[in-house]
């Protein structure tokens, strides 16, 4: 009876840690976090006067705060199997909608914001269910999104305006309010950081509790890595799509709200590209293009290196030029490890 | 072999057609608690229709459904899961790189707490997948590993093992052990058996009469269509078995046929094809002789 018994405590052992090993092999954002490490020590050892202090960090911070709160919602929807192409241009709509109508309408800036997030949750809708019903690759349905998306917030802004800039929001009537929630500095050993970088660490969390610890999560995993076989056992996989694609709306706006509170205006070209960079630090993160397999922290730290090597080149005093170089070969590098990672944790057995 | 009892599935004289293609004419078959039924037959026999009838997915043109011998009429897969009949595709209905606890409660996930923080209980997850597994003799190292990381056989296993789990009395298996090794088949296989010792009742589709004889009570030939009938192990041997699935002498004229081509090819060329052909029609010869399928 003892005997059996240490037998079985002994054999569990060995399977607590070849569980942690394999746990973190299979980790999607291993790599991200590696990646994340070596850009903080190189840009240490190059620029430490700028890049190290609590200012250079707050700004590093903030511009990742930007990438990472779109990031963030670009995984889920990318570990669901889909992609978003529209966001970019979600921000440039919503905030070009926000601020008109405080502008042209009078109404307060705040009652605008509101306004221009239930008409982001709507294009997000429309995004989701054009997708579900048709069952062409979102790719598609949301490539089309960017155009005509961005096409619609320059055509009505210049209608409307006559410009394709808003600006003056600073004295528009419910500002400090949006400034309250939106723009504030939070003081840290007296250097503000900006609020976005709490909004963005709060919306990661929030992903990632409902990821690893909510149905849903389980849903979104399932769907993008077999979605038959989830439909069969039961999940909900049209209303859970078109979901996601509310979220990645909502993302634009709060990335919206945010500028057009920080810069007190709204450009039309807002935005742009940044579906592309949202991609990016999503795949750099661990995310699988093909869907199935990914982390909302994985995204969090692809934004991270993001802001990390923009801001880090200023400081570094380089031409700012070779950021896009660095980030696009960054994108292989990360997917070959990511590949190679992922293959490793899948043969691990026995 | 069980008369008195209520069968847990039944169906009498069911037809089923596609346009102008008869699928299926009136077949009948029953499973019984407890028993491994096998549903044999060549590729096109009717033997997937007859399981998509089963599972809710087709609704039969003529013939009665029964369950527990209630009529039933299912309008969708859910409906007979409802009712305790579990479809483990072929396909498997697993997610490579989910973990095995997460595949085991996709669409069912257990939760603990209230309100927003209502949470996915990982802990009880893992915990029943990996006692759920060990009943069917399989011992998981972790169940949080991904399903990727098991061998075929051993995902058919999660599969019945979370059918039995939600409650399935009745397990329709397609094709388990068709794209498996030898020694990964004789895993499912026992399993199967184990399945039957809980007293489920066990549809077990193959076309190969090897695995069928191994842990069938009762064997079901379908051809073209139609039904030979069911048949008990004792009154059917192997060969027989072979013989009425794919008709043995189909088989013979077939190899006779490679081996005319296999002769003309040699004559003309002695390429490497022919050789191969040459092999082919040998093998071929040899499993009509033996009652091996190929």
């Amino acid at each position: 009876m003892t005997t059996t018994t240490e037998t079985a405590s002994q054999r569990d052992e060995r399977m607590v840690e070849v569980g942690l090993l394999r746990r973190l092999l299979g980790r999607p954002e291993l790599g991200a976090l590696g990646g994340a490490i070596l850009v903080w020590i190189f840009f240490a050892i190059i620029a430490p006067e700028g890049f190290l202090s609590l200012r250079g960090t707050s700004s590093y911070l903030e511009v990742s705060a930007q990438i990472g709160i779109l990031a963030v919602a670009v995984a889920l929807l990318m570990i669901g199997g889909e992609f978003d192409l529209s966001v970019g241009s979600i921000i440039g709509f919503s905030g070009a909608v926000m601020a008109m109508l405080t502008t042209e309408v009078g109404i307060p800036l705040y009652v605008s914001a509101i306004i221009a997030l239930l008409i982001s949750l709507l294009v997000g809708f429309f995004n989701g269910y054009m997708v579900v019903r048709t069952k062409l690759p979102s790719f598609i349905i949301t490539l089309a999104g960017l155009f005509i998306i961005r096409g619609l917030t320059i055509g009505i802004t210049r209608a409307v305006t006559g410009r394709t800039q808003v600006g003056g929001l600073g004295d528009a009537p419910g500002y400090n309010v949006m400034r309250l929630i939106f723009g504030v500095d939070v003081p840290i050993a007296g250097v503000g950081f900006p609020i976005s970088i709490f909004w963005w660490f709060l919306f990661a969390a929030l992903a990632t509790w409902v990821l690893l610890r909510t149905p849903v999560g389980n849903w979104i995993f399932g769907m993008g890595g077999a979605e038959e076989a989830a439909r069969n056992v039961g999940v909900p996989v049209d209303r859970l799509k078109i979901g996601l694609f509310m979220v990645t709306a909502f993302a634009a706006w709060l990335v919206a709200t945010i500028t057009v509170t920080v810069v007190k205006s709204a450009d039309t070209k807002r935005g742009e590209q940044q579906e592309f960079i949202a991609i990016i630090a999503v795949v750099i993160g661990g995310t699988l293009l093909t869907g199935g397999y990914g982390s909302a922290i994985g995204a969090v730290l692809g934004a991270l290196i993001f802001g990390m090597v923009r801001q880090g080149i200023v400081f570094a005093g380089v031409d700012a030029d070779w950021f896009q170089v660095f980030m696009g070969a960054m994108l292989i590098v990360a997917v070959l490890v990511n590949n190679y990672v992922r293959k490793r944790a899948e043969e691990a057995k026995r | 072999m069980k008369t008195g009892k209520v069968p847990l599935i039944e169906v009498r004289n069911v037809s089923k057609f596609f346009g102008s293609v008869i699928a299926l004419k009136d077949v009948s078959m029953a499973v019984y608690a407890g028993e491994v039924m096998c549903l044999l037959g060549d590729n096109g026999a009717g033997k997937s229709t007859l399981i998509k009838i089963l599972s809710g997915v087709h609704k039969p043109d003529e013939g009665e459904y029964y369950v527990e011998g209630e009529r039933v009429d299912f309008d969708s897969p859910r409906d007979a899961l409802d009712r305790g009949i579990a479809t483990v595709y072929q396909d498997l209905a697993m997610i490579p790189l989910m973990s095995i606890s997460r595949n085991f409660f996709l669409g069912s996930e257990p939760t603990r707490g209230r309100g927003i923080f209502k949470r996915f209980d990982v802990r009880f997850a893992d915990r029943v997948a990996r006692e759920e597994l060990k009943k069917m003799g399989i011992d998981i190292r972790d169940p949080s590993q991904p399903v990727g990381t098991l061998s075929g056989g051993e995902r058919q296993s999660v599969a019945i093992a979370r059918a039995v789990y939600f409650g399935a009395k009745v397990l329709i298996l397609d094709e388990p052990t068709a794209a498996l090794g030898v020694k990964q088949a004789g895993t499912v296989l026992r399993y199967i058996a184990q399945a039957r010792a809980r007293n489920l009742g066990v549809v077990f589709i193959t076309h190969n009469p090897h695995h069928a004889y191994a842990v069938g009570d009762r064997f079901t030939i379908l051809k073209r269509g139609r039904t030979f009938g069911t048949f008990t192990k004792d009154e059917l041997s192997r060969e027989e078995m072979v013989r009425m699935m794919s008709g043995a002498d189909e088989l013979e004229a077939l190899s006779h046929e490679l081996e005319e081509f296999a002769r003309t090819d040699a004559m003309h060329a002695k390429g490497k094809l022919s050789e191969v052909e040459q092999q082919l029609a040998e093998s071929l010869e040899r499993a009509a002789k033996t009652g091996d399928d190929v």
